[in-house]
Formats: structure tokens, C-alpha cells, sequence
């Protein structure tokens, strides 16, 4: 009846790992509890989960993106904690546990973190930028966002019922084939990635279409803002490179259940294939990630600098070169492997050229800031200190992409640093200036600057302290992964990091009362203008928040900066004569019911409830039939209410304007 | 009112060539699926642990037999596809209906050649090279049986909407997928089962 799923599936075996189920429990019955005690289920179900609107449907990513960084966080807190204390000793976590957390914490900071926070990002402002109302698919929108909520909802489940893959987030057999790993963990790490694989490849597709084909008018391609472009790029790369992922994982996952050999020991199975097929992905995943960062930057670094960006035609070519060499670089995550010395030259040239469009970019950024006014915005902030680190991640990258060094250095810490070197400011940064800078846009009142700052601080040199140690200690020779070590040179350097760690905590706490803070002062900092920054591209020119239908009459592009270009020309904020009906999609609540049903698939494949597997199965099969047969999605908003919108957000402006001016 | 009515339409329009430009983007990441899983099998095609090979196992007249239904079921299927231009709904079902037996004839052959083996102790389990056999093989099988599945569901909306603006839009992305198919298994026949039997 229940597969393999039995009473000792409950994580009784050590007391840390029960604690941390008590604390998913006991925070998920917390938000229940609260969410009934404001009487705001239905309100929830109707106004969110079930909705279709890009702007609902990027806040929701980002609340997920957010909940998934504290735990990923608190993984890597306690991986750094142990590794401090456990000189000649086995410090507090036991190994078994141990591999768990660093497995989680990967797995974690890249799929529930990273990517739905860029797709979050994408999803909110892309279609402002653009001059849309609404993404090409806008069900297939809310889909992805249920499938990649699916998959960090297993990955959680993992912590109560039974145990997470220890075999680390990229899951290399034969360790983690059922012979090295007969239990379920590996299996919750292929399910929840290739159900959350699915919804990313979805969002590619829907964000290629949407920007290439409901641009506003006068929008040429080389019109569109750098965040578009970037997130064009990333978009392809995530509709070719996850199939690849969904490839890797589901043979592993064949292996698994259905006895296989893909990449067994035994059996004429060819395990150096799996590296293959997951970095195929895996590789053009850096910079699916990287990408819409880099956009990030060039749209805060042009606005805070009060300057247009420098040599936006080179920035562009710079992101489709990377993200065509993207491809070409996959062996130089294993160039130990065994291949001939030809290819691994092959592979570490390629990995040093995709650096030289990287290096354009950072001089694209200085030489915009290069005289021009800058306002040290949090956001800024971030900027600047992403251009410092990044370089030094960089060029450890430039060093590793030589196949002798990367012999050496192969497995240690020093790999750990540099990884972490490029994602935290890389990606990480990004976003988070992404989050400050479009706070106002998407929630109508603007973030804290005080806590902002506090916060960047506390990451920037807490990152520094945590990560340049394993530099050292690479070098030293330390590998990667270690739950105890009897080397005592190491522990200092451990414990600096272990401390570098602690000051992040501080800049995330900085975070949380940022929100709290900028929540309780929301009249204050309240964003009636829509374009609080004096911004320059066309997310600004609508209100903050914006209405569900974002323009009341499309607007029409004549420049690379679109609404900056509209305010000198005096027409940026004029009445239009008259408005016209619009048609916008329904809620729906089959992308929710998709997800849950997918968790449920998930969660049966991997306790073998073959029952359960089918009723889920047909289930979706049903749902999706059900709507792909429905041809009454849209409804209509009536010119007379788009006026009724409109005029408020008018009469607002206008005591703006006669307050302030 | 009739400039609403011209907008709506060319609106409607417009969702038509968005939708055939996604579907086609989701064709090539499956087309990126199945390049991979022909490089699995490539890579493992030697990889038979002691076990039976491609000679032993391949039935030239059958993987024939299933070349020839698939291949005519994609011109019965064109011939639905000019059928919905004229806006015929009968000649659509009828064609539709054929294309349907030549699919499901193809996919009966196929699962009696997978239980012919798996009953001749052949299975995916019993090498690398099987398992990258059937994975390649049933991939592309259980895509025709979602394409049988979409057929059937087109014929149930053909008869009860009509051709309507939607459902010849479904009927023309159906077809992508369909013909698309044929390409995988013009690879499969060359890369699996030829160089299998020569």
C-alpha cells in the first residue's frame, strides 16, 4: 500500500535532524495558523496562488527564492560550524548527516534559490520593460512556478520523512547508483530537480516567445533594455540546456528503479557518461544564472549613474557570445576524467575565451559609471562590490581552466571557493540588487536604505572572510566535503570561515529588518510617481505597483531608453484621449493542482507507491486535456474601468507633483 | 464594430503564431532529448555485458513494417491538414481516423518486438546496451502514443467545435509534433537498427 514508506522513515536517528524536522513542521503550521487567523485563505487562493498575472506570479517566485535561501543558508552554517570543531574529532554532526547538508545546501542554493529568484526577476519586470501586458503563455507561466514549487516542496519533505541524497547536488555515480545508495535519497534529489527541470524549461520557451514576439511597438531587438537581452539569452539556454538535465537524471533514475545500466559498474554500464549529460546542462546553467545578473548590474549601474550604459552593442554581443560558448566549455568541470590531453587543451582554451566577453562586461560598467553622478543606492552597492569580487572569482577561474593546475587543485576547497566566488556576487548580488532596485515597482513603496547597506556590508565582507580561507586551504590541499580532518594547520582558516559565515547571518538579519522596517514606514516611502530612481526604461513609466493590465495604452518606443527618451520628449506622463477594452487571461487553478498533483508523483516515484504514481499520473493527464480544450481564457476589462484606474492614478500624480514641485 | 471585430481577429491571430513558435521551441529541446539519447545508445552500442546484440535481436521486416505505417500516417496526416484548409470536418475525421490505426499499428509492433525480447530474457536490465535501447526506442514510442492520444482528443474537438480558429491552430501544432516523429524514427531506423543488422 505505501511502497517502502514505513514508520522508520521518521528522522529519529539523530537529535539535530529531528530538530530541524520540528522546525519545517512547526514553521509550516505557524504560517497556516497565521493565514487562518487573518481570514486570508481565500483571498490567497484567488488573488495569488490560482493567478496568472506575471507581476503575482514573479512575487510568488521570489517568496519561494527567499524562504529557499534562509534554509539553504542554515545548511551552510552548520556545514561551516562543523567543520571549525571537527579537528581530530567528529565535531556535532554525524557523517552520514553531514553529507546530507552539503548535498541539500547545493541542491537548494541553485534550483529553489537561484533560479526561481532570476525567473522571479524575469517574470516581473521583462513584460514592463517590454511594453506588454501579459507573457506569451500566462498558464504555462503559472505551471512553471507549481512545478518548481513541487520541487522544493520534496526537497523539504525530505527533511521529515526519510532522508536527502547524500551524493551531493550533482549526484555522480556510482555513489549515487542504488547499489552504493539503495535508499531513498538520491531518489528525492532526482525527483524534486526534474519535476522543478520541467517548470525552468517551460519559462524558457514562455520567456523566448514573449520576448521576441509582444514587444511594443518601435522596440527593435538592439531597442531592448540590457536586462531583456539578458534574460532573451538566458531563456534560450534554459530551453535547450534543461532537456539535458532531464536526460542525466532520468536515466540515473531508471537506473535506479527500473534496474538499468546506464551508469553502473557492472553490466556494460558507462558511468564517465553521466558527467557528460549533467554538465551539459550544468554548464550553460552558470550562466542562465549569471546572465540576468549581469542585466541586472547594467540597468542599476545606468540609472544610479545617471549616465546611458557604455557601449550597450558590445554588452549585447558580449551575452549571446556567452551564451553560445556556454556550450562549449561542459569537460572543464572534470577534466580529471581521464580524457586524452587534446581535449582537455580543447575544453580549458574555450573556458579561457568565454572569460574575454565576461572582461568586456566589467568595462562596459566602469566606464558608465566613469563620470557620472552616482547615488550610492544599496543597489549600487551591490554592483560595485559584485565588480571587485567578481574579478577575483574570475581570474581563479581563468586559473583552474589550465587542465595541470586543475589536476592539482581538482576536489579541494580551493574549487569551493572559486565556485562561490562567481555565484555569491555573480548571481547572488545581482539579484538582490534586482530586489532593492525593483522593490518600489513591484510593491508600490520603497526599501530601508539604512538596513540596505547594513546588510550589503555584512554580506560583502562576510563572503570575504568565509571564502578566501578555503582558497588557502585548497592550496594546502584540502579537499571539498570533509565531515572531520586531522590536519591542525587547517583549523584556523576553518574557523575564519566559520566566522565569515556568522557575519553573513547578520547581513541576512540586516535583510529581515529591512522588510520590517520598510513595511511599518510603507506611507512614508511610498512610491506614487511609479519612478522613484528619475528612471530611464519603460517599467517605470506605468504605476507602482502596476495595474493587472500594466499599460493602459501600449507605449510607443523611439529609443534604447525608452522612458527617459519619453520625458524629454514631454510626453511621458500625458492623457491618453480616450481607452480601449482590454482582454486579459483568467485565474486558473489547474497550474496548482498540476503542481500538487506532480509533488504527489514525485513523492510516490520515490517510495515505489506504484498506485499512487498512476492516480497522478492520469490525473495530470486529465487536467492538462481539461485545459488545453478550454478556449474561454481571457476576460475583459471594460474601457470605463481602465478610465476608472487611470483617473485615480492622475489624481494621484497630480498631488504629487503639487506637493513636491 | 467592425474594426473591434478585425482587432480581435488579428489578436487572435498573433496568439496563433506565438503558440506555433513555442511549440516549435519545445520541439527542439525534444530534439536536444533525443540527440542525447542517440549518443547513449552510440556510446554503449557495444556495451552488451556477454549478453545478445543488435544481430541477434533486430528484425529487419519488422522495424521495415514500422517504418512504412509511420511514414504514410505522416501523408494521411498531411492530407488532414489540407483537408482543414478547405474546411471539410468530415474528410479532417476520416483522415484523422487513418492516421490514428497506421499510429497505433506502429506502436502494436513495437511493444510485441519489446516483449519478444524482454520474453527472450532481453530486458532493459540485462545490459547497457538494452538499456539505452529501450530507453531510445520507448521514448520515441511513448511519443507517438501522446500523439495517438492528442489525435483522438483533436477528433472529439473537430466534432464538437468544429474547425474553429483554436482547433485548426491545435490541428497544425499537432502536426509539427507528428511529423516531427517521423524524423526521430528516420534516425532511429538508420542509427539503431541498420548498423544493427549490417
Amino acid at each position: 500500500m505505501f511502497g517502502r514508506l514505513t514508520l522508520d522513515a521518521l528522522p529519529l536517528y539523530s537529535a539535530i535532524a529531528a530538530g530541524g524536522a520540528a522546525v519545517t513542521i512547526g514553521g509550516a503550521l505557524v504560517v497556516a495558523i497565521a493565514i487562518t487567523w487573518l481570514g486570508a485563505w481565500r483571498y490567497l487562493w484567488t488573488d495569488w496562488l490560482t493567478s496568472v498575472d506575471h507581476k503575482r506570479i514573479g512575487i510568488m517566485y521570489i517568496v519561494l527564492a527567499l524562504i529557499m535561501l534562509l534554509r539553504g543558508f542554515v545548511d551552510a552554517i552548520m556545514m561551516r560550524a562543523q567543520q571549525a570543531m571537527a579537528l581530530n574529532a567528529g565535531g556535532y554532526l554525524p557523517p552520514e548527516h553531514f553529507d546530507q547538508i552539503f548535498s541539500s545546501h547545493g541542491t537548494i542554493m541553485i534550483f529553489f534559490m537561484a533560479m526561481p529568484f532570476m525567473t522571479g526577476l524575469i517574470n516581473i519586470i521583462v513584460p514592463l520593460q517590454i511594453g506588454t501586458r501579459d507573457v506569451a503563455f500566462p498558464f504555462l507561466n503559472s505551471l512553471s512556478l507549481w512545478l518548481t514549487a513541487a520541487g522544493a516542496g520534496l526537497v523539504m519533505v525530505s527533511l521529515v520523512i526519510g532522508k536527502f541524497s547524500t551524493a551531493g547536488w550533482t549526484g555522480y555515480p556510482p555513489y549515487s547508483g542504488v547499489e552504493a545508495n539503495p535508499g531513498v535519497g538520491v531518489d528525492y534529489w532526482i525527483w524534486a530537480i526534474l519535476i522543478s527541470g520541467f517548470g525552468s524549461t517551460f519559462s524558457g520557451i514562455n520567456f523566448v516567445v514573449t520576448i521576441l514576439k509582444r514587444r511594443a511597438p518601435g522596440m527593435t531587438l538592439m531597442r531592448m533594455t540590457p536586462f531583456t537581452w539578458t534574460a532573451l539569452c538566458a531563456s534560450v539556454l534554459m530551453a535547450f540546456a534543461f532537456p539535458a538535465l532531464t536526460v542525466a537524471c532520468g536515466l540515473l533514475a531508471l537506473d535506479r528503479t527500473f534496474g538499468m545500466h546506464f551508469f553502473t559498474n557492472a553490466h556494460g554500464g558507462n558511468m564517465m557518461n553521466y558527467p557528460n549529460l549533467f554538465w551539459i546542462w550544468g554548464h550553460p546553467e552558470v550562466y542562465i544564472l549569471i546572465l540576468p545578473a549581469f542585466g541586472v548590474f547594467s540597468e542599476v549601474v545606468a540609472t544610479f549613474s545617471r549616465k546611458r550604459l557604455f557601449g550597450y552593442e558590445s554588452l549585447v554581443y558580449a551575452t549571446a557570445a556567452i551564451a553560445i560558448l556556454s556550450f562549449t566549455v561542459w569537460l572543464h568541470h572534470f577534466f580529471t576524467m581521464g580524457s586524452s590531453a587534446n581535449v582537455n587543451a580543447f575544453f580549458g582554451i574555450t573556458t579561457m575565451v568565454i572569460a574575454v566577453p565576461t572582461g568586456v562586461k566589467v568595462f562596459n560598467w566602469l566606464l558608465t559609471m566613469y563620470r557620472g553622478r552616482i547615488d550610492f543606492h544599496p543597489s549600487m552597492m551591490w554592483t560595485i562590490g559584485f565588480m571587485i569580487t567578481f574579478v577575483i572569482g574570475g581570474m581563479t577561474g581563468v586559473l583552474l581552466a589550465i587542465p595541470p593546475a586543475d589536476f592539482l587543485m581538482h576536489n579541494t576547497t580551493f574549487l569551493v571557493a572559486h565556485f562561490h566566488n562567481m555565484i555569491i556576487p555573480g548571481v547572488l548580488f545581482g539579484y538582490l540588487s534586482g530586489y532593492m532596485y525593483w522593490f518600489p515597482k513591484a510593491f508600490g513603496f520603497e526599501l530601508n536604505r539604512g538596513w540596505g547597506l547594513a546588510s550589503f556590508w555584512c554580506w560583502l565582507i562576510g563572503f570575504y572572510l568565509a571564502f578566501m580561507p578555503l582558497y588557502i586551504l585548497g592550496f594546502k590541499g584540502m579537499p571539498r566535503r570533509m565531515e572531520q580532518y586531522n590536519d591542525p594547520s587547517w583549523q584556523p582558516y576553518l574557523m575564519v570561515a566559520a566566522f565569515g559565515a556568522f557575519v553573513v547571518l547578520i547581513g541576512i538579519a540586516c535583510m529581515v529588518m529591512q522588510l520590517y522596517v520598510s513595511i511599518r514606514d510603507r506611507r512614508k516611502t511610498a512610491d506614487v510617481s511609479g519612478d522613484p530612481f528619475d528612471g530611464r526604461t519603460l517599467e517605470w513609466a506605468t504605476s507602482s505597483p502596476p495595474p493587472a493590465y500594466n499599460f493602459a495604452i501600449l507605449p510607443e518606443v523611439r529609443d534604447r531608453e525608452a522612458f527617459l527618451d519619453m520625458k524629454e520628449r514631454g510626453v511621458a506622463y500625458r492623457r491618453p484621449a480616450a481607452y480601449e477594452d482590454i482582454h486579459l487571461p483568467k485565474n486558473s487553478m489547474v497550474g496548482v493542482a498540476m503542481g500538487a498533483f506532480a509533488f504527489a508523483l514525485g513523492f510516490a516515484m520515490i517510495w515505489h507507491i506504484w498506485w499512487l504514481v498512476a492516480a497522478c499520473g492520469l490525473a495530470m493527464w486529465v487536467a492538462m486535456i481539461a485545459r488545453s480544450s478550454d478556449d474561454d481564457s481571457e476576460f475583459k476589462v471594460t474601457a470605463a474601468e481602465v478610465k476608472l484606474i487611470e483617473d485615480a492614478r492622475y489624481r494621484a500624480l497630480a498631488t504629487r507633483t503639487g506637493s513636491r514641485k | 464594430m467592425n474594426a473591434a471585430v478585425t482587432a480581435r481577429d488579428s489578436e487572435a491571430a498573433e496568439t496563433h503564431e506565438q503558440r506555433a513558435l513555442g511549440f516549435w521551441l519545445y520541439l527542439m529541446g525534444d530534439a536536444v532529448i533525443f540527440a542525447l539519447l542517440f549518443a547513449t545508445y552510440v556510446i554503449m552500442v557495444n556495451n552488451t555485458d556477454g549478453g545478445p546484440g543488435g544481430k541477434q535481436l533486430f528484425d529487419l521486416r519488422n522495424a521495415a513494417l514500422e517504418t512504412a505505417l509511420l511514414l504514410v500516417s505522416s501523408t494521411t496526416f498531411g492530407f488532414a491538414s489540407l483537408c482543414s484548409k478547405t474546411g471539410n470536418r468530415g474528410a479532417v475525421l476520416f483522415w484523422l481516423l487513418v492516421t490514428f490505426v497506421l499510429g497505433a499499428g506502429f506502436v502494436f509492433l513495437e511493444l510485441r518486438e519489446f516483449a519478444g525480447m524482454i520474453k527472450a530474457g532481453a530486458g532493459p536490465d540485462r545490459s547497457g546496451f538494452l538499456s539505452a535501447f529501450f530507453t531510445l526506442v520507448g521514448t520515441h514510442g511513448l511519443h507517438v502514443s501522446m500523439g495517438l492520444t492528442w489525435i483522438l482528443i483533436m477528433c472529439g474537438q473537430v466534432m464538437m467545435k468544429g474547425l474553429s480558429v483554436a482547433v485548426t491552430s491545435r490541428l497544425f501544432r499537432l502536426g509539427l509534433f507528428w511529423h516531427f516523429l517521423d524524423i526521430a524514427w528516420v534516425g532511429i531506423f538508420s542509427i539503431v537498427y541498420l548498423p544493427g543488422l549490417l
